[in-house]
């Protein structure tokens, strides 16, 4: 086991089991067909991949946060931010309490400190 | 004999992919990134070889979490580039060399590095932004045959920053002993620090990627000395992914001559960085 190194989820083994259901719709929606069924019933499609009633309303409710912690792994759940237009520095000021222009400064201006 | 004649480390993050296939090289979030690049293009073009290995991992495109290798070689003809969800990069399908991948298997495996083997496999960003990086413009095709070698680096836990060295040491051992008379370039792909999720996301250690860049090229066994959570610690949960530059580094000699390297903040979320060495001139005698 990994210690732990505040601020930073380390997607190991349990939680890629925790998050499999939900990562395996994350990765479906590559595909055109897969989108727009999600779309035309989100909670739904959480039912037909057996997410738990905590994934399915953090999907369904835009949680990116709470997707992460249970169990999504960040390069999936970036499949759900695509499809709604999101980027990566969006969701990198969710996870630091930021603005998207608020986070796409602190890179610009160097990074934010590893501390 | 095959010989390695260059080893170039670079970044792959998706958005140096999409600044050129946009045409946004030349705006000023980018300018000074793609300006770093041109004289390893340059030299790169004046060193083509006869066919290349490339480093990297998938980010849920060509594989998912249903199986996780560690290590995976490809062995086909072709890759096609994959869709990852928004239609697929402008650039051309990969072309594979299966000689070359089925000799490396059977030597890396003999030597006790058990591949999975890849028969069929779309190939997402963290194969194409390198080769775009190699050459900006392709045309119709790639400049060589190109290998798919695999890390696991996105589920903990990752190979160590030693067995990727010991592993490149071994495919530098498994290249020298093919029996074809070819040029071969080895690109390991990723990093440099960056974190994607969690509190510290955004994080940039400077500090740490100009060591790694110094050791990369002086002291690539200190660098394999490191722990996961040194790696983690340091370079944060997705700067982890460095360990894929010990894999070319080690399939290199024990001297090797910098021609170039840059670095560059930010790339997305990421510190981009490029090293790239000449594995002739450093022969000892
Ligand atoms: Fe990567």
């Amino acid at each position: 086991m990994l210690t732990d190194i505040p601020g930073t989820p380390v997607f190991d083994g349990q939680t890629s089991r925790r998050g499999f259901r939900m990562n395996k719709l994350f990765m479906s929606l590559r595909f055109a067909a897969n989108r727009e069924r999600f779309l035309a019933d989100e909670g739904a499609y959480c039912d037909e991949f057996g997410l738990t009633p905590e994934q399915r309303a953090a999907v369904t409710g835009r949680d990116w946060q709470a997707m992460i912690d249970l169990g999504g792994s960040i390069f999936y759940v970036y499949k759900l931010a695509m499809m709604d237009g999101l980027s990566m520095q969006y969701l990198g000021g969710v996870f630091t309490g930021m603005t998207e222009q608020e986070f796409v400064a602190a890179m610009r201006a160097g990074g934010r400190s590893g501390g | 004999m095959a010989e390695v004649i260059w080893g170039l480390a670079t970044s792959h993050v998706p958005s140096i992919g999409a600044a050129m296939d946009r045409g946004r090289t030349q705006d000023p979030n980018w300018k000074a990134l793609f300006d770093g690049y041109q004289p390893a293009r340059e030299w790169l073009a004046g060193h083509k070889p006869d066919v290349a290995i490339l480093v990297y991992n998938d980010h849920a495109n060509g594989i998912d979490l249903d199986i996780v290798p560690t290590f995976g070689i490809g062995t086909a003809e072709r890759y096609d580039v994959a869709d990852e969800g928004f239609g697929r990069r402008p650039v051309p399908d990969v072309v594979g060399d299966p000689d070359l991948s089925l000799h490396l298997l059977e030597k890396l495996v003999d030597e006790g590095f058990d591949l999975t083997v890849f028969q069929e496999l779309a190939v997402d960003h963290g194969f194409t932004v390198p080769l775009s990086v190699w050459t900006p413009d392709p045309g119709d095709a790639w400049p060589c045959p190109v290998v798919p070698l695999l890390v696991n680096v996105i589920q903990y836990p990752q190979p160590t920053a030693a067995r990727c060295y010991a592993l490149g040491q071994a495919l530098g051992r498994a290249i020298a002993s093919y029996d074809k008379d070819v040029t071969v370039g080895i690109l390991g792909t990723g990093g440099m620090s960056h974190q994607l999720a969690g509190a510290r996301a955004g994080m940039i250690n400077a500090e740490f990627d100009a060591m790694f860049m110094e050791a990369i090229e002086k002291d690539p066994a200190k660098l394999a000395a490191l722990s996961r959570e040194e790696l983690i610690r340091e370079a944060g949960s997705e700067g982890i992914e460095m360990i894929m530059w010990l894999i070319m580094r080690g399939a290199m000699n024990e001297r090797v001559r910098k021609v170039h390297s840059h670095y560059f903040v930010p790339a997305s979320n990421t510190a981009a960085g490029l090293a790239l060495f000449d594995n002739r001139a450093g022969q000892t005698a």
